[in-house]
């Protein structure tokens, strides 16, 4: 549970600062008062759906790192067998990369006000991220092909668990990109859409850090980080 | 998300809110039943958690009948027995009490508390709440599946969860999985939405510390459940594929039914851990939004300010924290490495200093308060009292060396029912109270109140007090029947049958409860908009109940905080939040 505590250090952190610009140590009951007298303590500046992707943001990180302890606690036992992993993934991982290079790309393009550059973008992401899907479902083929199941050991059983739930994470983002697309292609006005793409290539952009944080579990090179933090809390 | 009532681009609300950016029904259907007005979110939460619950409240009769007179009722047998505390255990924690403070107060209260039209994301909190329809009869279907429920406790420990030999192998335990899989994804869709309303829609002048405790109770819980939920969502989904595909995430080598299972190698300890990282969070995520509503019903009905209104706020954030990191107490006898126990019974412990400063200021509220002993107040007094017993008794469970020999016993039953049970259904049922003539413009009917009261703050006494004696005396928990046991008097089954006979007292007067809460609709006396002349915001809307968009053309603006109670020199012994400062402070500030 050790990655789980510290990546909640993180958190508290983060929730930490954030209470220290609220005036906690304010005296409510002595501040009588119009607005503006008590600086300090108004709603954030930014959009609703952002923080809201930010928390969201949080909960599924939260959700990875859970899966991610489980997989160091179950990595110790002796059982464990870890599989080879299909060359595939790099080819997957590349073109993960290309989908959110081209929604960053789409970002830029929104910001300049360049509706066919945002609309490029989006496209090219969308099909990167289908490609990725499509290829991740060919490794699981390749990988039971070649006598690799589900449940024939735990290295196994995790291979499919984990990229199937980022699989699906980036399947709810696909249904998300795909409404932003169909306003913009049904001529939406480009500053109602500049918030939904930058959400979207956000959203792209996470997605890539938990996933090449996946990779690097699953290929074992990360074994040696995780053994350090093992040791740190035992 | 374009429903969104005000500027999403700035994130200031502006004052006035044209009429076309609200969210409007334009149908019976999407006004009552796929409303995405959080009001009637928050009713539809309610009832549904009330009806779930009253299947537990049942159940729980059932279990008193088998405990209080065993061999008497041929229709309860062993396995049956297990299901019912399991399912009594499941419903009351997750989909009673969860949904209701969170979904139910936290969907009502939210808002109108801090000044705001609606939720921020109207949709995805509709969709929150028929994901939760959609987990609760998953949870109840289970009952009519063939095997039944699961029996496996309400903590689904493997192995023996998915084993056969545990009722409710075959479809129990998948649904019950299924179920909290969906409550999860549901509750992560309301919780969004908690959190950035209270970051983001918060009326000019409501600053952080101007909130009322109870948004800082359902804020935080809210906090923690969206960290902890995915904790017990990891945990299911790893079970599940434990017992569907067979893969051995939990399940170690053993022998079922004289053959070599296909499972090996896995950690039953694992799901402990990730059980009981959210398992304790929980009992906070269910007694914060108490804590918090408390203290509005104790400072309203004593007419004083709550005492140390800071140091509350600190210290529900200080347990919000703190509770992350006291999970493996629930572990001691679980075989992990026993000098963990050390550590999490000092956090356990350090736990405790929190929380007694809440119980301080609660009482330092009621010292010398002008205390209306309405049945509110006699709920947030029953609250008090029995969190202190459920509270003192957890010391003993949070050491070690005490823990060892309790383990299993009567006593935590005891402890947890008092805890996290008795004190927050005080706290709902005089929320209820509270906040009824708000939801509907009646008064709730008082001598009927109060003889729910007294019945079920006795009540729970004469339950949960003899447990604890039974505890101690090594009654084991989840036993169908004790037998023929040595250690066990014959006084300690009559104490059984005691229990049992006041339980079902208890148990029926909640239809009182029931009655009241119907009667009292059609009949209830008018109320007014501020019949307790409270403060807080919600009490001021411009109609009762209040209307689409809560606030009529103008949003509320706030001068000052919550608890204004009994002010020297004011007019009246309360002035409301959005009453601005008297006029020589005005004239001042002209000036300046």
């Amino acid at each position: 549970m050790s990655a789980i505590i510290l990546f909640l250090a993180v958190l508290a952190v983060i929730a930490g600062w954030w209470l220290s610009q609220q005036r906690l140590t304010a005296k409510p009951w002595l501040e009588e008062g119009p607005i503006g007298d008590f600086p300090g303590g108004d709603a954030m500046t930014w959009p609703a759906a952002k923080v809201g992707l930010g928390v969201f943001l949080a909960v599924a990180s939260v959700l990875f790192v859970l899966f991610i302890s489980a997989y160091s606690m179950r990595m110790d036992v002796a059982d464990w067998r870890a599989l080879p992993v299909p060359r595939l993934l790099w080819f997957n991982t590349g073109v993960l990369v290309l989908s959110s290079v081209a929604l960053q790309w789409s970002y830029v393009a929104a910001r300049r006000d360049d509706a066919e550059g945002v609309m490029i973008g989006l496209l090219a992401g969308g099909a990167a991220a289908v490609i990725f899907l499509g290829g991740q479902l060919l490794a699981w083929q390749q990988l039971g092909a070649a006598g690799y199941f589900v449940a024939s050991n735990p290295a196994n059983s995790f291979f499919y668990l984990l990229t199937a739930v980022h699989g699906l994470h980036l399947t709810g983002g696909l249904v998300a990109l795909g409404r932003t697309t169909t306003k913009m292609w049904r001529g939406a006005g480009i500053a109602d859409m500049r918030l939904s793409v930058e959400l979207c290539a956000i959203y792209w952009h996470f997605l890539l850090l938990v996933w090449l944080v996946l990779l690097g579990l699953l290929t074992g090179w990360t074994d040696d980080f995780v053994n350090i933090c093992r040791q740190l809390l035992s | 998300m374009v429903d969104v009532p005000y500027d999403g681009i700035t994130g200031i609300p502006p004052a006035e809110v044209p009429e076309v950016e609200l969210y409007h029904p334009k149908s019976w259907w999407t006004r009552y039943v796929f409303s995405q007005d959080a009001k009637v979110i928050a009713i539809q939460y309610s009832l549904t958690a009330s009806a779930i619950g009253l299947v537990a409240l049942v159940l729980s009769w059932l279990m008193r009948l088998q405990l209080g007179f065993p061999g008497t009722f041929s229709f309860i047998d062993a396995n049956q027995y297990l299901q019912f505390i399991t399912m009594h255990g499941m419903i009351m924690v997750i989909y009673l009490l969860t949904a209701l403070f969170l979904g139910g107060f936290g969907n009502y209260l939210i808002p109108l508390m801090v000044g705001a039209r609606d939720m921020v994301f109207p949709y995805v909190n509709m969709l929150s709440y028929w994901i939760y329809l959609l987990a609760v009869l998953v949870l109840a279907s289970t009952f009519f599946v063939p095997g039944g429920p699961t029996g496996a406790g309400w903590t689904l420990y493997p192995p023996q969860a998915i084993l056969s030999g545990t009722p409710g192998q075959d479809w129990g335990i998948i649904l019950m999985m299924s179920s909290l899989i969906l409550f999860i994804i549901g509750f992560t869709m309301g919780g969004l939405n908690y959190v950035v309303t209270v970051l983001q829609a918060r009326t000019r002048g409501m600053t952080l510390m101007r909130l009322p405790l109870t948004v800082w109770g359902i804020f935080t819980a809210t906090v923690m459940a969206l960290l902890a939920f995915p904790a017990l969502f990891v945990a299911s989904v790893m079970l599940l594929l434990d017992r569907l595909l067979g893969t051995s995430f939990f399940m170690p080598s053993l022998v079922e039914m004289g053959t070599l299972s296909k499972y090996g190698g896995g950690s039953p300890l694992l799901f402990q851990h990730l059980f009981w990282f959210f398992g304790h969070p929980e009992v906070y995520i269910v007694a914060l939004p108490a804590f918090g509503i408390v203290s509005d019903l104790i400072s309203t009905h004593a007419r004083k300010n709550i005492f140390g209104y800071r140091m509350m706020v600190w210290a529900i954030v200080a347990i919000g924290a703190l509770s992350f990191i006291v999970w493996a107490h629930h572990m001691y006898v679980s075989g992990m490495f026993p000098q963990f126990g050390y550590f999490f019974a000092t956090t356990t412990l350090i736990i405790a200093i929190p929380t007694a400063i809440k119980v301080y200021n609660w009482v330092l509220t009621l010292w010398r308060g002008d205390i209306h002993l309405r049945v509110p107040m006699l709920f947030a007094l029953g609250f008090i009292i029995t969190f202190v017993n459920g509270g003192l008794t957890g010391l003993f469970l949070g050491n070690v060396v005490v823990d060892v020999p309790l383990s299993d016993t009567m006593f935590v039953v005891a402890h947890f029912h008092m805890v996290m049970g008795v004190a927050p259904i005080m706290v709902v049922l005089g929320a209820i109270y509270h906040w009824y003539p708000k939801v509907t413009g009646r008064m709730l009917n008082d001598v009927l109140g109060k003889f729910h009261f007294w019945v079920t703050f006795l009540g729970a006494y004469l339950i949960f007090f003899p447990m604890h004696y039974l505890g101690l005396l090594g009654v084991p928990r989840r036993y169908f029947e004790l037998g023929d046991t040595s250690f066990i008097p014959p006084s300690a089954h009559s104490l059984n049958a005691f229990i049992s006979v006041v339980a079902l007292t208890v148990g029926f007067s909640q239809m009182v409860f029931l009655f009241n809460l119907a009667w009292s609709l059609f009949k209830g006396e008018a109320s007014g908009g501020n019949p307790w002349q409270a403060t807080t915001l919600e009490w001021q809307t411009p109609e009762t109940p209040p209307g689409h968009g809560n606030w009529g053309k103008e949003l509320p603006v706030v001068y000052r905080w919550a608890y204004d109670y009994s002010v020297p020199g004011a007019a009246e012994d309360f002035i409301p939040q959005n009453q601005p400062p008297r006029a020589t402070q005005l004239v001042q500030g002209a000036a300046s």
